[in-house]
């Protein structure tokens, strides 16, 4: 009960602050969904949606960012003995924010 | 779909697996808080592809399983009473009550719907305002803004004919229950990521530090969920304890406001009875004192457990009840298998317990994803 599925907003149907509502897309379906807790969502903006209500947006350069990451991980066929472990972490890096254990953890928001 | 599929990619979750087993130098226990990701994990095999080095166990986090009898009991009341319809998610209906389900009820003449979120139940107040909808809210922070919301449109429409029957549950209280319980052997929290989309990040900093556990926020996509594993089993090694963001593009540092400020609005944090789990301090919330009015248990009072619920005489009449363990399997200490009537007397068709009942439920993780039976090592 706690899955949100990820839809892109197409466009607004309704504005103000309780009754916002708009449209999305999720794969091959378009839903109206409540958008009084996304008021700057914008249209193409994916968003979280949890029982029709956005709950949140999507932010796109975190996603590629994680992506990109794991992708520079080394593959399994050029893996070779021990050198993965060398592979460009820097796990004791402690900078304070919430971010960070490993390749792929995230980042602040 | 898109942030769907591109998290699945099994040859990038290769190469995290091998990171993990890589830096591991014992075997770790970590506890998944939401059942949704206690799905993800049997579902993609990331418990069996880890189980040398990591013991995951299944935590609390299935608001259906935690939703009190007493509660359930309440909704199948109300649904029998003339002008009352009780809607909620599909997952609650067949969750066993006292003496039988939401579903059961329905069969014996209960007036009962299940809708896709509670703006649907307003819009059935709308439609036919001598009928009282009451909404039976179940679900963590990540449900409260939702019911909120639905509330707030009642009001603002003025739907008189319009309650909420509140279960909401919070889950970094029994978090807390959990990480005090000295029999409790998790070394590291994997949090549930919608939940902190809400909530944001601050508690879960204090939480790591007041008790020296490892906190990795994470999403329910099997790439999500090892770089969680991964944040944690780092911070082990090293004798860390932070909570960090594991999913970024949907958690920020401060959570929603909009969404937070909604449920404020409408909710206050209350005490709240788990079911299996016993009383949790500041565990769910409840309407406040000034929308009393919009409280299904205040609006018709508590009504006589026999008022209009035949006990005999139904086809599906109650079968003596079968053992139990799902406060054990909520509570981390035993693995759904190891529950005497797993998969005999309590299977998905006839639960006994509501962990078989719900798609986030561990009991029904294990059922049908064929979890063969291991040993338990604790207790």
């Amino acid at each position: 009960m706690c899955l949100a599925i990820p839809g892109q907003l197409l466009h607004w149907t309704e504005t103000g602050a309780l009754r916002a509502r708009g449209m999305v897309q999720f794969g091959g379906i378009a839903r109206e969904c409540f958008m009084a807790c996304v008021p700057e969502a914008e249209p193409g903006d994916y968003l979280l949606v949890h029982a029709g209500v956005a709950i949140g947006r999507i932010d796109a350069a975190h996603a590629a960012l994680l992506l990109a990451e794991l992708a520079a991980l080394p593959a399994e066929d050029s893996f070779a003995g021990d050198s993965g472990k060398d592979s460009g972490e820097d796990n004791g890096d402690d900078s304070g924010d919430d971010s960070g254990s490993g390749a792929a953890a995230g980042g602040e928001r | 779909m898109k942030y769907l599929d591109e998290f699945r990619d099994p040859e990038l979750a290769r190469r995290l697996l091998r990171e993990i087993r890589e830096r591991t130098t014992k075997r770790w226990t970590l506890m998944e808080v939401c059942g949704g990701q206690t799905h993800s994990l049997l579902r993609h095999g990331i418990d069996a592809e880890l189980c040398e080095v990591v013991e995951l166990i299944h935590g609390p986090g299935c608001p259906v399983c935690v939703t009190p009898v007493e509660l359930i009991d309440q909704a199948q009341r109300l649904a029998m009473e003339p002008q009352v319809l009780v809607t909620t998610f599909a997952d609650m209906l067949r969750v066993p009550g006292s003496q039988r389900s939401l579903q059961e009820t329905r069969a014996l003449g209960g007036n009962i719907r299940a809708v896709y979120g509670p703006l649907d139940a307003v819009r059935l107040a709308r439609e036919d305002r001598l009928r009282e909808v009451v909404f039976f809210a179940v679900g963590f922070e990540t449900t409260a803004p939702a019911t909120a919301l639905a509330l707030r449109h009642a009001i603002d429409e003025g739907l008189r004919n319009f309650s909420i029957l509140a279960a909401h549950v919070r889950v970094l209280p029994v978090m807390e229950m959990l990480a005090r319980d000295t029999r409790c052997r998790v070394e590291a929290f994997l949090a549930a990521g919608h939940v902190c989309t809400i909530t944001g990040m601050e508690a879960y900093h204090q939480f790591a530090t007041d008790h020296h556990l490892p906190v990795a926020v994470t999403g329910f996509e099997p790439l999500d969920l090892l770089v969680g594993i991964q944040a944690c089993i780092d911070q082990l090694e090293q004798g860390m304890a932070r909570a960090v963001n594991c999913y970024p593009r949907s958690v920020e540092s401060a959570g929603n406001p909009h969404a937070q400020r909604m449920v404020e609005s409408v909710y206050e944090i209350a005490d709240m009875e788990w079911r299996g789990m016993g009383l949790v301090r500041q565990g769910g919330y409840r309407l406040r004192e000034s929308l009393r009015e919009y409280d299904a248990e205040h609006r018709f009072g508590a009504l006589a457990v026999t008022d209009r619920l035949p006990i005999v005489g139904s086809s599906i009449a109650p079968s003596p009840p079968a053992v139990c363990l799902s406060g054990d399997v909520l509570a981390g200490r035993i693995k759904p298998s190891a529950c005497p009537s797993f998969a005999r007397q309590c299977r998905p068709e006839h639960p006994v317990g509501a962990p078989m009942v719900s798609s986030e439920g561990a009991c029904a993780a294990y059922f049908r994803y064929a979890v063969a039976e291991e040993p338990w090592e604790g207790g």
